[in-house]
């Protein structure tokens, strides 16, 4: 371990990048200082946390490049920071991608350029502030701070209805994370620590562990989101803009992901066992139902919107099958998600940019007018439908695994996807990419453009790189899994 | 009583002396304006914010009470919390001074002179609040503090509004100082004494006095405190004087007054009527949960700004509220210290919110406009972002959304009432505070996702520009590193609570 504090760094840069670009480049006339200098802020973030990757010790379990410090000793909160093989990824996979969304908005947004910048870049401060701490209450400021970005991006550069989709997505976000305030004073109460990990090794009852995994649950599904309070998500990412759509899918769905193995598993153990039949359930709601839901869209990044939902069932059933198959798949999923859905919208906005209408019907052999964004698309096309050798496939296919070890019918239902994504994914394609050129929107389209090629290459080479060589991504995973699967294993009641 | 006792005893002046100050110099300034030829009275402004500063220099530095000391027969006290509570009464009275100069000089109708001179005074009547650690003390205090603001509300004449709310808020505030003259004769009927020191000995001594009469005296001084608060069902006035007032006086009202009522509430519940802790902390429960219930709900259908606040104070007055209802767990008062403070925490970083808010008002407000209503605060960010962000600050920290202070505030009392065990309290409290979020969340949907309302340049003198920032980044920093002002509300209560 090195001296210098990489985890703050991950965090604080791109917030006092965001809040740089905002001072110098605040004036309308000096959008392109703001890009410039929002373009140097997320690859700074970008290049702290790259320590993290080099630096990591995969034989361990143990949290690592961990700082602690007195925050509010009145309730003693620390400013307790550290990452494990299963944050440390999400870190850079953020910070990644917040290059990937500076990009993104370089010629799209016109007005406000600073401040959209700006958001982003304190937003992705604000998302390795979640990963990383290891205090409850720090968790859960990072967590609540993160909606105030997003809610402005949402509502300031959204579509029509992006009053109606900011309020809804902040207000479902809050309403579950009150109960899990209530929930993180009371463990606080009961232990006298904030501290993350000394819940995890607080023995409580199973009453107890219920209520808390039901608050818990409520907050996480509603970020995951989980059927049925999933509906805020749909809105959220079809008004948002194209950058929005893409760290709402890749990072912010993740939180809660996140928050049932950071939280709820480790935390209420025998609960998580108790409960394990309604997670699996909805989970397979959220498999089957939805992706039958989004067979039916009609607009495009609804449709990925569903898909999105469908691919974290998966997420979630994953974790309660409590097999390191399942939990390491579900984590692969998490990330591989995220390149993936990312470049799902990332095309899409491609595409409306040029035509402004997301509606399948409006489009129909763009590959005629754009082939070579035509074969990006379609290799995202494929890894969102779980195609082996995409990164969408090794998830997949390792949660299924799992199911049917653990149970036949389950992991039959699961298998499902295979179809349905392949489905509602191929035949949005087919209709938007093939055939004959549909109107003169479409004829007069112009293939992308070398940022764009740039954006897209980035991605897919993590997309492919991911499916064909796994190995990396899991291998820093494997002690923190083992070990989180054995802590659940061990019951807590006393 | 014999001769030699009744020497003449010289009081210890020296720690009422920011009191003797101010009165003296609000004294002098009322003279002085009589003479004051310029229309503008930059003298008495400047004057009055001298005072002020002057008095805050006196807290800081001057009687450092490091122990609790008694002067004038023991009706008036000096304290940490007291000197603290002042220094914010200062502070927050200077800077309603500098938000509201531009508004008072637009505006012909309303008499400068006096109005600088009826907010010191008002501050004198906070002072002797604070202070006070005698019945009558505490009355002579609300009343030095009404009095002038009734003046103030009513201080635009033309206007039909204002004229109403200031008669309905002399009218109600006039039952209210009588339900607490009847409540406080009944305590001094039931133990003979009005020294809350005193007093609070002999309900503890146990014999000698009839605990229904004291139990009903606390009904009424309740009512009394409760009304000078604004919650439910004591609230009537606070719409319709938030609303009706001149900005620069709601402003006034909304903010120091607070920190006054709430050492009204630890001087006469906490150090007096500890003992009837189970009778006052249910009644205070009951108003909590009922003044966030309407002031949330009633806020959300409010499209005047002003008004909207008015329903958010009252709900912001029942959240703390809460951390007082919630201190004595089962008759054992080992907790009262961290629930105590965390209400006094919770009305500080609420004052400053609540000045930052009405002062974006204020400095929206032109001569023969109001920007009162939340429309006005439509596209505010494209036309200067710098108050957009300090507004938003504002809203977000009201709404108790990290890292702003506002959260704290609201953890610190969730806290206490979960660890007092009421669990049920403190799930209501985040259920309103939900519906509480919705129209903070609208006035910054207005600002930053509607077009300009109007095009107009937002103009504002330094100083004014000045502080609002340093309101607004106070608000955004003490958020970032909450402890000291926690723990200085802590130790500074901590000395305070005495029985």
């Amino acid at each position: 371990m090195s001296g210098l504090p990489i985890l703050s760094l991950a965090v604080w840069v791109p917030i006092f990048a965001g809040f740089i670009v905002l001072l110098f480049a605040g004036a309308d006339r000096d959008s392109p200082r703001a890009r410039a200098l929002a373009m140097l802020g997320a690859l700074a973030g970008l290049l702290v946390t790259l320590p993290l990757y080099a630096g990591f010790d995969t034989a361990t379990p143990a949290m690592q490049f961990v700082e602690i410090l007195p925050w509010i000793p009145r309730f003693e909160i620390n400013y307790h920071l550290g990452v494990d093989g299963i944050s440390m990824l999400f870190v850079i996979l953020n910070s990644f991608i917040t290059v990937i969304v500076v990009l993104a908005g370089w010629r799209v947004i016109e007005s406000k350029v600073a401040q959209y910048n700006a958001s982003f870049l304190i937003m992705s401060g604000l998302l390795n502030g979640i990963f990383t701490a290891l205090d409850g209450m720090l968790f859960y400021v990072f967590f609540e701070a993160s909606l105030i970005p997003l809610y402005l991006i949402i509502g300031v550069w959204g579509g029509p209805r992006r009053v109606y989709a900011a309020f809804k997505f902040f207000l479902f976000t809050l309403m579950g994370s009150l109960l899990f305030l209530i929930s993180l004073i009371y463990l606080y109460l009961d232990s006298g620590s904030f501290a993350i990990l000394d819940w995890h090794r607080m023995p409580l009852s199973l009453a107890t562990q219920q209520w808390i995994f039901l608050a818990f649950l409520v907050a996480f599904a509603v970020k995951v989101p989980m059927w049925p309070v999933h509906t805020w998500l749909p809105d959220a990412h079809v008004e948002a803009p194209t950058g929005g759509s893409i760290v709402l899918a890749a990072i912010a769905l993740k939180l809660g992901a996140y928050g049932f193995v950071r939280f709820s598993l480790p935390i209420a153990p025998d609960a998580s066992h108790a409960f394990s039949g309604l997670i699996i359930g909805l989970s397979l709601i959220a498999v089957v139902y939805i992706g039958f839901v989004a067979l039916a869209q009609e607009d495009m990044k609804k449709l990925v919107a569903y898909s999105s939902i469908a691919h974290m069932g998966f997420v979630t059933l994953g974790f309660f099958l409590f097999s390191p198959l399942g939990m390491e798949g579900a984590l692969v999923q998490m990330i591989s998600h995220g390149f993936v859905a990312g470049a799902m919208f990332y095309c899409i906005g491609v595409m409306y940019d040029r035509v402004h209408s997301r509606q399948i019907a409006d489009y129909g052999g763009v590959v005629n007018t754009m082939p070579k964004f035509a074969a990006f698309f379609m290799l995202f096309a494929m890894a969102n439908a779980g195609l082996p050798a995409t990164s969408g496939f090794v998830g997949e296919f390792m949660v299924i695994m799992a199911a049917v070890k653990f149970d036949l019918w389950i992991g039959f239902i699961a298998a499902s996807t295979m179809i349905l994504g392949a489905a509602y994914t191929l035949w949005m394609y087919k209709r938007v990419v093939f055939g004959a050129v549909g109107n003169h929107h479409v004829a007069g389209l112009t293939d992308i453009s070398r940022r764009e090629g740039l954006v897209l290459t980035l991605l897919a080479v993590c997309a492919l790189g991911m499916g064909l060589y796994p190995q990396p991504f899991t291998e820093v995973m494997h002690s923190s899994v083992d070990e989180l699967l054995r802590h659940i294993s061990v019951s807590k009641i006393q | 009583m014999t001769l030699a006792e009744m020497q003449f005893v010289v009081p210890k002046l020296g720690i009422a002396s920011a009191e003797i100050f101010v009165l003296a110099m609000a004294c002098l300034i009322l003279i002085g304006d009589l003479f004051a030829k310029d229309r503008d009275r930059t003298i008495t402004y400047v004057l009055t914010q001298l005072t002020l500063l002057g008095a805050a220099v006196v807290s800081v530095t001057g009687s450092g009470a490091e122990e609790v000391s008694y002067t004038f027969s023991n009706m008036f006290v000096a304290d940490r919390m007291g000197d603290l509570l002042k220094f914010l009464v200062y502070i927050s009275v200077i800077a309603v001074l500098s938000y509201s100069r531009a508004y008072v000089l637009d505006r012909p109708e309303m008499a400068k002179g006096e109005f600088y001179v009826l907010c010191l005074f008002a501050t004198l009547g906070m002072m002797v609040m604070i202070s006070a650690s005698h019945f009558l003390t505490v009355y002579i205090g609300i009343e030095l503090l009404s009095l002038s603001l009734y003046a103030m509300v009513a201080m635009n004449r033309n206007s039909v509004a204002a004229t109403e709310a200031a008669m309905k808020y002399f009218v109600l505030g006039a039952l209210a100082s009588g339900l607490l003259l009847y409540g406080m004769s009944m305590l001094y009927g039931a133990t003979g004494t009005l020294e809350i020191p005193a007093f609070a000995e002999r309900l503890f001594k146990g014999a000698g006095y009839d605990g229904i009469i004291v139990s009903f005296g606390l009904v009424f001084l309740i009512a009394g405190i409760a009304f000078k608060l604004g919650v439910v069902p004591f609230h009537m006035w606070i719409p319709d004087v938030y609303h009706g007032a001149p900005t620069a006086v709601t402003l006034f009202i909304a903010s120091a007054p607070k920190l006054a009522a709430f050492a009204v509430v630890i001087r006469v519940l906490v150090n007096g009527l500890i003992l009837f802790s189970h009778d006052w902390q249910m009644m205070l429960i009951i108003m909590s949960v009922l003044s966030m219930a309407v002031g949330n709900f009633a806020a959300i259908a409010q499209t005047n700004i002003k008004r909207m606040l008015a329903y958010s104070a009252i709900s912001h007055m029942g959240f703390m509220l809460l951390g007082m209802g919630t201190g004595v767990i089962m008759g054992d008062p080992s907790f009262i210290i961290s629930a105590y403070s965390s209400s006094m925490f919770y009305v500080v970083t609420y004052v400053l919110a609540s000045l930052g808010a009405f002062g974006t008002i204020l400095l929206l407000s032109r001569a023969g406009f109001e920007a009162d209503e939340i429309s006005d605060f439509a596209g505010l960010n494209k036309r200067n972002s710098w108050y957009a962000a300090i507004m938003m600050t504002m809203m977000f920290s009201m709404a108790g959304i990290p890292f702003f202070v506002g959260f704290f505030a609201k953890l610190s009392v969730l806290q206490a009432a979960v660890a007092g065990g009421h669990l049920w309290l403190a799930l209501v409290a985040v259920f309103f505070s939900l519906i509480g979020a919705f129209y903070y969340l609208r006035v910054v949907k207005v600002m930053y996702f509607d077009p300009p309302a109007s095009a107009e340049p937002i103009e504002a003198t330094m100083d004014v520009k000045l502080l609002l920032s340093a309101n607004g980044l106070a608000v955004a920093l003490i958020g970032i590193l909450p402890n000291g002002l926690m723990m200085l509300c802590t130790e500074s209560l901590a000395d305070s609570i005495v029985f």
